[in-house]
Order: C-alpha cells, then sequence, then structure tokens
C-alpha cells in the first residue's frame, strides 16, 4: 500500500496566509493544490513535506482573463478550465494542443497549471507551453511579488525560482500582434507521459517571423529551450527549409535518455519531427489570423 | 485530525491522520467497499468518485482535502432497489467480466452523462481514457454507455 509519510496539514484562507505559514514553517512546508504531481513523489518518498498547506479553497487563484496585454491566469487553474478556455483557445492555441494531451479527463478535473509548473518535471507539457508562450511567472512572497521569465523559473530538475516562503500565484502570456501557436505530443497511450514533445510561438509581421518560441518536453533532464533555433527563424519567412533546420536544432540541442519509451536517437528523431509539425501548425495559425 | 465528509449525502466523521487518502476513507466506512483500489498511482481508474459532481481519482486525493464537499460513489447509483441506467446499460451490453474496474467506469460514465447526455463514440471513449479494463476491451462499456444515454433520453421523451 502506498500511503505518504505522515505529515501536517493545514488549510490556506488568503494568498497571505498561505505564505504566512510557509514562511513559520519553514523549508519543510508545501502547498498542495490538485496534489496529482505531489501526492504521488509523496507516496514513493521522494518527497517528504512534513507540512501541507492546501491552497484549493483559494479559489481567487482560479482563472483564465485577459488583462491589459496579456491573458492571465491563476496558479490553481485547473488542467480542465484550460482546456476548456475558449480564451486560451483563441489566443494560445498551443494550451488546447497540449490539454487534451495532458494525463486524462479525470487527473485533468483536479491537476492545475501551478501544480505542474512548480512540479518542474521535464516530461510535463505545460513547461514547454509557458516557455514557448514566453510566458512569466508571478511569485508572490512576503515581500510582494517578482515577476520571472520562464527560462529563469526553471533551475533545474524539479528545481524552480519559486524560494522558500514564497508560492506561485499567477502565469501571464503577453499578447502581441501576428501570434500562432501549437503543441505536438507523441505518447505511448492515454496517462502517459510523453515520448517527446514540441512547443511552438511564433509571432508573424510583414511575411517574416518577428519573434519565436520553440521549447521541448521529455527528451532532457529539464524543459528545453531552444534558443538556437529561435535565433535562427527569427526575422526570416516562414519556410519549409527554415523549419527543417529548426528541427536539425531540435534533434541536434535535445538530450534525451533511453527508457522504455524509446532509443536516444528515436527520441532526437521525434524531437526534430515534431519541432518542424508545431512551427509549421504556429505559422499556419499565425497566417490565418491575419488574413 | 477529525475530518467530516459528506459520502452519498451522509456526513461522515472520523479521526484519521491527515495522510489517509480518500479512496481508504471511504472503504473504512461500513458499506463502501464499492470503491476500488487498484494501481495507487491514477492511472487505472479504479477508485474514480465524484466530488462535486466531477470524477476525481480517490488514491490521489486526500480525505482532509474533502472536508466541505460532495463524495458520490458506486453505491449511491442504485436508489431503492433501482439500478441507475449506466448499471442498468453494464448489466445489458454485459460490459463487465471480473468487475473490478466496473465501480469507476460506471462512476466516470455517469458524470459524463450528466454533462453531456447525448455523447458521441469517441467523447466517451475519451470520457474512460483514464480507465483501464483488462477483461472487456472496452467495445461493450462504450456500448453500454450508449445504452444509458438511450435509455435516459427514451425516459425524458416520456416525461
Amino acid at each position: 500500500m502506498q500511503t505518504p509519510a505522515s505529515f501536517e496539514y493545514e488549510r490556506a484562507t488568503s494568498v497571505e496566509g498561505a505564505i504566512a505559514s510557509l514562511q513559520k514553517l519553514g523549508p519543510e512546508a508545501r502547498i498542495i493544490a490538485g496534489g496529482h504531481s505531489l501526492l504521488p513523489m509523496m507516496k514513493l518518498r521522494l518527497a517528504n513535506p512534513a507540512h501541507l498547506i492546501d491552497i484549493n479553497d483559494l479559489t481567487e487563484l482560479s482563472y483564465v482573463r485577459e488583462q491589459g496585454d496579456e491573458v492571465r491566469i491563476g496558479a490553481l487553474t485547473r488542467h480542465v478550465d484550460l482546456l476548456d478556455s475558449e480564451l486560451l483557445a483563441e489566443r494560445f492555441p498551443l494550451f488546447r494542443d497540449a490539454e487534451v494531451v495532458i494525463a486524462d479527463p479525470v487527473v485533468r478535473n483536479r491537476g492545475t497549471i501551478g501544480g505542474s509548473l512548480c512540479q518542474a518535471d521535464a516530461a510535463e507539457d505545460l513547461s514547454a507551453v509557458c516557455s514557448a508562450a514566453k510566458a512569466k511567472a508571478v511569485i508572490h512572497g512576503a515581500g510582494g511579488e517578482r515577476v520571472v521569465a520562464m527560462e529563469d523559473f526553471h533551475i533545474g530538475p524539479y528545481m524552480t525560482a519559486v524560494g522558500e516562503g514564497e508560492m506561485l500565484t499567477e502565469i501571464r502570456l503577453p499578447l502581441r500582434a501576428g501570434a500562432g501557436s501549437a503543441h505536438e505530443k507523441v505518447e505511448r497511450r492515454a496517462g502517459d507521459w510523453a515520448i517527446a514533445a514540441a512547443s511552438a510561438a511564433v509571432w508573424m509581421d510583414g511575411g517574416a517571423l518577428s519573434d519565436v518560441g520553440i521549447a521541448l518536453s521529455a527528451v532532457g533532464l529539464t524543459t528545453i529551450h531552444l534558443t538556437r533555433a529561435e535565433d535562427l527563424l527569427r526575422g526570416k519567412a516562414p519556410s519549409d527549409e527554415l523549419f527543417a533546420q529548426a528541427g536539425e536544432i531540435a534533434s541536434a540541442d535535445c538530450s534525451p535518455g533511453a527508457d522504455g519509451r524509446g532509443a536516444i536517437d528515436y527520441k532526437r528523431h521525434l524531437a526534430g519531427v515534431l519541432t518542424v509539425r508545431a512551427l509549421r501548425r504556429a505559422s499556419t495559425r499565425a497566417l490565418n489570423r491575419e488574413v | 485530525m477529525q475530518v467530516s465528509v459528506t459520502v452519498n449525502g451522509e456526513v461522515v466523521s472520523r479521526e484519521i491522520e491527515p495522510r489517509q487518502l480518500l479512496v481508504h476513507f471511504i472503504r473504512d466506512t461500513p458499506g463502501l467497499t464499492g470503491t476500488h483500489w487498484g494501481c495507487d498511482t491514477s492511472n487505472c481508474g479504479a477508485c474514480v468518485v465524484l466530488m462535486d459532481g466531477k470524477p476525481i481519482k480517490s488514491c490521489t486525493t486526500l480525505a482532509v482535502m474533502c472536508e466541505g464537499h460532495e463524495i458520490r460513489t458506486v453505491e449511491s447509483l442504485e436508489v431503492d432497489g433501482r439500478l441507475d441506467p449506466v448499471q442498468m446499460g453494464f448489466h445489458e451490453r454485459h460490459a463487465l467480466q471480473c468487475g473490478f474496474c466496473t465501480p469507476g467506469m460506471e462512476m466516470t460514465a455517469r458524470a459524463l452523462l450528466d454533462e453531456n447526455p447525448d455523447p458521441t463514440e469517441l467523447e466517451i471513449r475519451t470520457a474512460i481514457s483514464g480507465a483501464i479494463c483488462r477483461c472487456t476491451g472496452y467495445k461493450n462499456i462504450v456500448s453500454a454507455v450508449e445504452w444509458a444515454a438511450e435509455y435516459e433520453a427514451s425516459q425524458r421523451q416520456e416525461a
């Protein structure tokens, strides 16, 4: 029987209260939301928090809304609500692409975007999605909030910029003209981790790619941000040849391990193919919106 | 700690450790062993119950997190000897052999039909994609949910 080790439990009634508890209890305290990343880790004793602070009552952290020149997503927003969000489907369709294939519908009823990002598992889709979309993470602490770009949010395997006494409260997605995005994933079966996945976001201006975001899941120790491919594409007109070169960079710049999901060569190949597909679909979506 | 959870409309109060999983809290309640404890890793779906009407995996939910919420288990489907249409569908279409996955499948199907009374085959297959059956090959389970949807549609027409 898998049961977590003993811990103390409390329910937060406000963000400030949760942060005060985190600060009082120290590094052995963890936030729990949906629990679908943390509880499996606790059952395996890979995580052994002495205190759990349940934030499920903080419904003020569950929203997807447009505010100014951003789409803002509360950290407690569940996967099912990301999947159903028409605003995200319109502005950042890569979210819906990803959510359809994240875990299964029952798990998606509980798991949250904040939990997914804070778990910082390299095989998890939303980290790549947010990296490609050039998202920013809002981290709350006793001294107020700070805003961290995704490339600075993930600092290592299962490690994030969220420090002691802090919690992730919001994801911000900057809105820019000419946007298109897509997420491509290959998995063995529903609910399994990706063999590989690629997220791409493009911003078109006058027929050229004014900016590009590309990130890979499950083919390295962390989410892989393909900056070399982004630099190659930026400022150029989209073409199959260009995307093929980006795919080659993806294959070269990832660092997958061999496991039951596939050999290293296969995963490198897959990362390249999925990068090309994601870029092609993202730019098609951007062009269709422009017309 | 003292925890009170509403299960099938009745408040169940018990002194438990915070680490107790919902599936065990439910199964430790007299008469409520219908919820099955399967893979323990949120993969198989045998432990699915409804929390405020939505299916969740009770092996990956702490009982303490459910205080203040409504839990429904498979035992709530039959009322006064009358089976729920989902159960009738499983009976009519032979949608089980060993029966281990059945409680989770039925609760998942019940939640689907509550939200979407006329699902397509793909919608049914998607809804149950978080539940594993090693006997049926799923065909008869899909067929059972279709049977239940048709039955409920016919009941609505009569009403």
